[in-house]
């Protein structure tokens, strides 16, 4: 196998920054979605244009260029805002947050074409007969509108969060201490590169074959009841 | 918002335009020739044949891009083979490594689009070829492969477009494209907003360009489908 030279543990470090990045980002990304796609269905002008905006402008720029613009402007407007508030204290942007906001905003726009696609694809009668049954809003949001979108959210949703995973690499870019960015450092030491990144490869393969298969787990139990038609 | 700015350093961003254009196309057309003989393998019964293609995009597929790049830009060169042999003065530069992850990449999503593609098409197409005498090679050339570029098209259009967003990681390796431009012009004056708002407006407008050409493109490839004026 793969000599680490010690590193092992440091990589280990960075293995769970990567994981917790990843699905606190899925978790902001997923409310924006469900924001964004209630926003496109509610009707309203405004409404409707902020999320057409918003979907269309994140899809349309790299993560990267979005990645430092909101790192990098973030990091000055905070000082800025600092300065106006009459403090000269100099506030480093945490890498951590500016990167989970900033993915969690990117796929958040994803998100919103995923959960709107779902949202459309069940039935209006059971909507209308929920309302007709006298359950509030909400409550036909949470109990009709719900369970049955998720079953039509969920390749979608899959799709995205694969997607996001390997993006959140592109956080070691901006500082943050995820498995790229200590392979890196373990690669400069031991100048012995290729096996640092293939570990991250494979340890990046191994994550995305546990999501396949949860996923594909998900999708069997919320099908459950449904006729297959082949 | 200071637009003295970007006048200043217009030309670097033309500079980067011209890489990511090239960069892209070059990869989108070395990663296609790449696909089309390994998606064809992808659907050969034989696992000697399958397997290792399934592999090779199990792989492409399941690490980030960066980490690709990173293991033939940095890991290359661990290897005092490889730094002896002819390849070394390709390898050891940055825009090679670059072109050869991207291809690479773009090759695995493409060949599995392609499976997909070939796998849907109508079984009696080829039997009808086979009636009328044609060789399979010629069954490949003029039914097969045909309609399958047809079906393909929409979710290669997509893939051309994450390559040209995924391209944004080349300027990680020294590479001075768009993102590459705006990195230099904001570490140079301070100015995030300015430098990576108009690398952003830059992508969007090729992003638009792509989209716009594969909407033109799949009107004549599909124009048979379309219905007849009255």
């Amino acid at each position: 196998m793969l000599d680490l030279h010690g590193y092992g543990p440091s990589i280990l470090d960075g293995v769970w920054v990567t994981v917790e990045a990843g699905l606190v980002s899925l978790v902001l990304a997923v409310v924006l979605g469900v924001l964004g796609a209630l926003a496109k269905l509610s009707g309203s002008r405004p409404l409707v244009w902020i999320a057409e905006v918003y979907t269309i402008l994140i899809r349309g720029i790299p993560d990267l260029i979005l990645m430092l613009l909101i790192f990098f402007g973030g990091q000055v407007a905070v000082n800025n805002v600092m300065t106006w508030l009459g403090s000269d204290e100099y506030i480093d942007i945490n890498p951590f947050v500016a990167g989970v906001l900033t993915i969690g905003f990117i796929y958040g726009a994803y998100m919103t074409e995923t959960f709107r696609g779902a949202i459309l694809a069940v039935p209006a009668g059971q909507l209308e007969a929920a309302r007709a049954f006298g359950m509030s809003r909400w409550q036909v949001f949470w109990r009709i509108l719900t369970p049955q979108m998720i079953r039509y959210a969920l390749p979608s949703f899959g799709n995205n969060w694969l997607v996001l995973l390997k993006t959140t690499a592109l956080l070691s870019v901006v500082g943050l201490d995820d498995m790229v960015r200590k392979a890196g450092l373990a690669a400069g030491a031991t100048k012995q590169p290729f096996t640092f990144y293939m570990a991250v490869a494979l340890i990046y393969l191994v994550l995305t074959t546990i999501s396949v298969l949860l996923l594909g787990w998900a999708e069997r139990r919320y099908n459950v009841g449904v006729r297959r038609a082949v | 918002m200071d637009l003295s700015i970007i006048a200043e350093t217009f030309p670097l961003y033309l500079q980067g335009l011209w890489t990511t254009i090239w960069l892209v196309l070059a990869s989108l057309a070395l990663g296609l020739a790449l696909a089309v003989p390994l998606g064809i393998a992808r659907t050969s019964r034989n696992p000697l044949i399958n397997g290792p293609v399934w592999a090779y995009t199990y792989f492409f597929r399941g690490t980030p891009l960066l980490v690709q790049m990173f293991l033939i830009y940095y890991g290359s060169g661990q290897f005092e083979a490889i730094r002896a042999s002819i390849l070394w003065p390709l390898l050891s530069q940055a825009w090679f490594c670059a072109l050869l992850a991207f291809a690479l990449n773009t090759a695995a999503y493409t060949a599995e689009i392609l499976r997909g593609a070939i796998e849907a098409i109508p079984h009696g197409e080829i039997e009808a070829g086979n009636a009328i005498g044609m060789s399979p090679w010629l069954v490949m050339r003029r039914i097969i492969l045909p309609g399958a570029f047809r079906r393909a098209l929409p979710a290669y259009g997509n893939e051309a477009i994450f390559m040209l967003h995924g391209s944004s990681v080349a300027s990680i390796i020294t590479l001075i494209d768009l993102t590459g431009a705006a990195r230099m012009v904001n570490s140079r004056y301070y100015a995030p907003f300015e430098a990576f708002l108009t690398a952003g407006l830059f992508y969007l407008a090729l992003t638009f360009l792509m989209v716009a050409g594969f909407k033109w493109l799949e009107r004549r490839w599909f124009a048979h489908l379309r219905p007849r004026p009255a």
